[in-house]
């Protein structure tokens, strides 16, 4: 079973965050998923593997198709998704500021 | 199901370069130029969040076709000092009004900038949503796994 740690590991790989955000709006097959990110097919699903390793998300048969989606548990996901939205959300709020003081000065 | 366990709130800091006023600002009415626009809940893509300046007021996100979406409101608004943010946003990424969880943000001078302090609380509330989402709530891999992957949490 996951731990903490490999939970948050888990989503600080950028790719891999995309990956579980494209899994925010549903259920989704592994081919889909890698259309709409600028990766491989075989990249994606590593992702994927490590993503559900960590108990972030699940994946069914439907057919020959593997669908993957996000652990409907959601609440470890969701912990570990807010950890990391507000760690970004943070760095970006402080480089505005910097950004803009830099600017007032030129 | 147990719920003795709570998840840990998250916490954040960061050290900004600006004083405690225009560190406020920022956060707030400025939210537009920092949110990652990736962080969105309408199919749209992302304008700007915006934070109504006043207690009781409404955080939503303003989509570029002019829909908007909530994110939650504005529980506690002190500037320059302290803004309380309500998050409405369950674990599906979905807005309940019935949802009810704190985001406190602490704005402190520290020497010629501010430092910014974050947490996130009442997380085990997304928890009793999720729960209420589930059919089944004990299987295998389940909550008890769960509970013990946050129980490690609060000890780390």
């Amino acid at each position: 079973m996951a731990n903490a740690n490999r939970v948050f590991a888990a989503l600080t790989d950028p790719t891999r965050r995309a990956v579980f955000e494209r899994l925010r709006q549903g259920p989704c097959p592994v081919g889909e998923i890698a259309r709409g990110l600028p990766v491989s097919r075989p990249a994606v699903s590593q992702h994927l593997k490590v993503l559900k390793e960590a108990g972030l998300v699940d994946d069914r048969s439907e057919g020959t198709r593997r669908i993957y989606q996000i652990d409907p548990k959601g609440l470890g996901a969701m912990r570990a998704w807010l950890d990391q939205f507000w760690d970004s959300a943070l760095t970006a709020f402080a480089e505005e500021i910097e950004h803009a003081a830099k600017e007032e000065k030129e | 199901m147990s719920t003795q366990i709570q998840p840990a709130p998250v916490r954040k800091s960061v050290f900004v370069n600006a004083p405690q006023a225009r560190a406020f600002d920022v956060f707030t009415s400025g939210m537009g130029r920092w949110w990652p626009k990736t962080h969105k809940i309408g199919p749209a893509d992302l304008d700007r969040p915006i934070i109504e300046p006043r207690a009781g007021g409404r955080w939503y996100e303003l989509d570029v076709d002019g829909s908007e979406c909530e994110i939650g409101k504005v529980a506690a608004w002190e500037p320059p000092a302290r803004l309380v943010l309500i998050w409405q946003l369950t674990p599906e990424f979905t807005y309940d009004p019935d949802l009810i969880t704190e985001v406190e943000v602490l704005f402190t001078p520290d020497g010629t900038g501010t430092r910014v302090d974050l947490e996130h609380r009442d997380l085990e509330r997304l928890g009793d949503k999720a729960d209420a989402m589930r059919e089944t709530v004990s299987g295998p891999g389940g909550w008890p796994a769960l509970l013990q992957l946050f129980a490690d949490e609060a000890q780390s």
